[in-house]
């Protein structure tokens, strides 16, 4: 398996998610685009670029911190901070693009869709994700897929790294430290 | 995910504000900033405290205090109980800390205390095992005033150091201008005290306050005037003249108000006595802060609850 990829890699997997995306949605009729802070709020501003030059016209674009809404904040870390949500849009009865880095266990996404019930009620919710780790501890898949990593073993971490939150792109996947 | 977000909360209680350093004080303030979106989504409320059992325990009368802290439990999935002392057995005679221990016996994950004894708030933590959040404690301290009224003055101006705020009136009975007093200091804020000597002793500049007995000779200067209540309820006679007189010299009055900086920014914690320390209409004006502190209050409030919570 590798266990490094570059901007280029990056750029390419962007790119898929983008076609994949334009593929499900008509680009005439509203879609909003919402990120799960804070790489999925740098990935859906990506997407939302691509998705523009590719002809899509109305795009609305959100922020959600799920934190409030975790049910496993004890192993994420100490305490996250609690940042603001940003929907400042309307989304009844629109489609709703959720953007996020890593898919695993399937928890964010549970906690995000939680959240997103009550900020209103999308038409339909699809979920893009830059790399799908596999190791679902719920019913929850991604609808677009930049990249499929097979059988990575629980004690390792998928590290998601964007220019503009870490100075560089890559992707790279090692032993917890 | 926000992994790499740094843990600069340890705190199972919040007693008071003086122990905080000035990195916890940003920290509670920037995450009541995120509390603060809660209040203006369709769904007001967030699990985050889901299945936590919040009690109000107050020994004291309060509308504001109670109300606010009971709806940020509440806005974060929290139960709640109300509990006073006028309908419980404390009127029959059960000590604080036997109250508490039999609170906490049934299961309760944070303690909300006003008390009209000072330490009370830090007693309880010593004794009980969960979280404490101090609500007022005598003349002491009332923390999340302070927050509150340090997240107000943050938002209206961008910043606090450097600004120059005024605290007026009877300062000796006031837990809010203590609390205030070691937030704005620790911010870069400098604290202007105000009041009558027999209300406001020199003892104050050794915490980092500068102090004077004449309003007029610093209303120009300041930035923010926070106008305190008169407590009659506290205040003993000897110490206060008339009514008339407390108002001629310390009142927020409209010649005042007319000599003060143009942008400058008023502020009460309530109930206030209008027409006593505060002009009906200034508290009612533009440049007045006061309902604002009041939202503001409930994402403090929120804020704290969940930090506490979170740090177990």
């Amino acid at each position: 398996m590798r266990n490094q990829y570059d901007e280029g890699d990056v750029r390419r997997f962007v790119e898929s998610l983008a076609s994949q995306i334009v593929a499900e949605f008509n680009p005439l009729k509203p879609l909003n685009v919402i990120g799960i802070r804070t790489r999925g709020e740098t990935l859906a501003q990506r997407l939302t670029d691509e998705l523009k030059q590719l002809g899509f016209q109305h795009i609305g674009r959100g922020v959600l911190d799920i934190t409030l809404y975790r049910d496993d904040l004890s192993e994420v870390g100490p305490r996250p901070m609690v940042r603001p949500t940003q929907i400042n849009i309307a989304i009844d009865g629109i489609p709703l693009l959720l953007v996020d880095d890593v898919l695993f266990t399937g928890r964010s996404i549970r906690a995000a869709l939680d959240a997103l019930s009550d900020f209103g009620r999308p038409s339909a919710i699809e979920l893009a994700v830059l790399v799908d780790r596999g190791g679902r501890e719920l019913p929850i898949q991604a609808d677009f897929v930049g990249l499929t990593l097979k059988n990575v073993p629980r004690d390792h971490r998928v590290n998601v790294r964007l220019k503009e939150n870490d100075g560089r792109d890559e992707i790279t996947v090692e032993p917890k430290s | 995910m926000s992994t790499e977000a740094p843990a600069l909360w340890t705190r199972k209680h919040l007693l008071g504000l003086h122990e905080l350093s000035a990195d916890e004080l940003r920290f509670i303030l920037d995450t009541a900033d995120s509390f603060k979106e809660v209040s203006t989504r369709s769904v007001k409320k967030v699990p985050a405290l889901r299945g936590r059992v919040v009690v109000n325990a107050f020994w004291e009368d309060s509308t504001r205090t109670r109300v606010s802290f009971q709806l940020a439990a509440q806005r974060l999935s929290a139960d709640t109980i109300d509990f006073s002392e006028k309908s419980s057995s404390v009127s029959k005679g059960e000590t604080l800390i036997d109250t508490a221990r039999n609170i906490e016996a049934m299961g309760v994950d944070v303690i909300v205390i006003r008390h009209p004894a000072a330490g009370a708030a830090q007693l309880l933590s010593r004794t009980v095992k969960c979280s404490i959040v101090n609500a007022g404690d005598g003349a002491h301290e009332h923390p999340t005033q302070g927050l509150l009224d340090l997240y107000t003055i943050r938002e209206r101006f961008g910043k606090v150091e450097g600004l120059k705020v005024a605290i007026v009136g009877d300062i000796a009975n006031s837990r809010v201008a203590r609390s205030n007093l070691f937030a704005l200091t620790k911010l870069g804020a400098e604290v202007i005290l105000v009041g009558p000597p027999t209300l406001l002793s020199r003892s104050f500049e050794q915490l980092g306050a500068r102090i004077t007995h004449d309003f007029d000779s610093v209303i120009g200067e300041v930035d923010v005037v926070n106008m305190l209540r008169v407590q009659f309820e506290r205040i003993k006679s000897s110490q206060f003249p008339t009514v008339r007189e407390f108002t001629s010299m310390y009142g927020l009055t409209w010649d005042r108000f007319q000599r003060c900086k143009k942008d400058v920014f008023v502020m009460h914690p309530g109930p206030m006595n209008r027409g006593i320390e505060i002009q009906s209409d200034i508290a009612d004006g533009a440049q007045s802060g006061i309902l604002q502190q009041v939202t503001n209050g409930l994402a403090v409030r929120m804020a704290v609850l969940y930090l506490v919570t979170q740090a177990g």
